[in-house]
């Protein structure tokens, strides 16, 4: 469980959270939406324990999140590699860095993205690459993934892969998956719970099939009223 | 398949095996798809299909045997039942709507014999 508490931060004068307060449910897929500048990202970040808050506080499992990195996968939306590296020696840096390394899970799914361990990052395409930054992220046996826009910027076919790749590794019962990301369409079917942010506040969240049946709507288009409406109504579940 | 977003995704799966028992597509018996095949198959959340498979379960439809897999449990008793129910909820519906579009017994009997026809002799 994820708890923000009454979480702010200001990054200059820009409010990215302003003094939002949710609990993310536990092993749960959870969607983060919300447009550009919404907050997203430092959202994911907070609770990856990568910025500090101005004031409130966030809490994984009722610990600060600097306590709990070993259990915390987070993908960043830029990559962070060197465009020299090949994926095998990307692999390598995990392998060491990360004891939660699942040697098993990387090959099977270096396989399942069409991926080979010799590729270079500078070298490949904007999906392969974004589908190579997600295989070192999801061979890691965390506890809880957090994933910043792993869809942006690449083609359907990718995209299709990057889905089937979170739903073969996903343990059920067992991991909190957070994916902030605009391509709700493709996530429709995955995520059990969303929150839908803007301007630094949680406008909209809830269990995804309650929303379902109260507003007799799908996912996709919930948030495209929320995305309409935004930030003067709020509404939760 | 693709699942209508605006309705909860484990209720679908579970119509979606109990259409397949009323076709004949499922058999008493049968092995099922097992909950990750399912997941993968359709790009669903695991989580859901978990929660649908546990719910057939409940529900006697199907029972996990451990280390084989998922089978189809419902008996053919239960399959007749079944076929009522939801014999019964189409016939409810029709009902109400045609009350509503104001035709008597007679002449909503009337109509669905006409159809009845015309759909056997399209075949």
């Amino acid at each position: 469980m994820i708890q923000f508490k009454q979480a702010t931060k200001r990054y200059g004068p820009t409010l990215a959270l302003d003094n939002i307060t949710i609990t993310l449910p536990e092993n749960k897929i959870i969607g983060l939406f919300g447009p550009n500048g919404a907050g997203k990202s430092t959202l994911l970040k907070a609770a990856a324990g990568l910025v500090r808050l101005s004031s409130g506080n966030v809490t994984v499992a009722g610990k600060a999140p600097r306590q709990m990195r070993a259990h915390l996968a987070y993908l960043p939306e830029q990559n962070t590699l060197p465009f020299a590296w090949t994926i095998k020696r990307a692999a390598e840096f995990y392998r060491a860095f990360f004891a939660d390394w699942d040697e098993d899970r990387y090959q099977k799914q270096l396989v399942m993205l069409n991926l080979r361990e010799d590729m270079k990052f500078g070298h490949i395409s904007k999906g392969q690459l974004a589908k190579a930054r997600l295989l070192l992220t999801l061979a890691r046996q965390a506890h809880c993934l957090l994933l910043d826009e792993p869809f942006s910027g690449i083609d359907i076919i990718a995209r299709g892969e990057i889905t089937r790749a979170l739903v073969y590794d996903y343990s059920e019962g067992q991991q909190t998956m957070i994916i902030s990301t605009h391509e709700i369409d493709e996530i429709e079917n995955l995520v059990e719970h969303v929150v839908f942010i803007d301007s630094g506040r949680a406008a909209v969240f809830g269990d995804a099939d309650e929303l379902r049946c109260q507003e007799g709507k799908s996912i996709v288009t919930i948030m495209k009223e929320a995305f309409r409406h935004g930030s003067e109504q709020v509404e939760h579940v | 398949m693709d699942f209508d977003a605006t309705r909860p995704i484990y209720l679908q799966i579970i119509d979606l095996h109990k259409r397949a028992l009323m076709t004949g597509e499922l058999k008493p018996r049968d092995k099922i798809l097992s909950q990750r095949d399912f997941a993968q198959r359709y790009n669903v959340n695991p989580n859901t299909v978990q929660r649908a498979y546990r719910e057939m379960e409940a529900l006697g439809l199907v029972e996990t045997l451990r280390g084989q897999g998922t089978f189809i449990a419902a008996t053919e008793e239960m399959l007749d039942t079944m076929k009522q129910d939801m014999a019964r909820s189409i016939l409810d519906s029709f009902v109400q709507e045609m009350k509503i579009l104001g035709f008597s017994l007679q002449q909503a009997l009337e109509l669905a014999q006409e159809a009845w026809q015309e759909e056997e002799s399209r075949l």
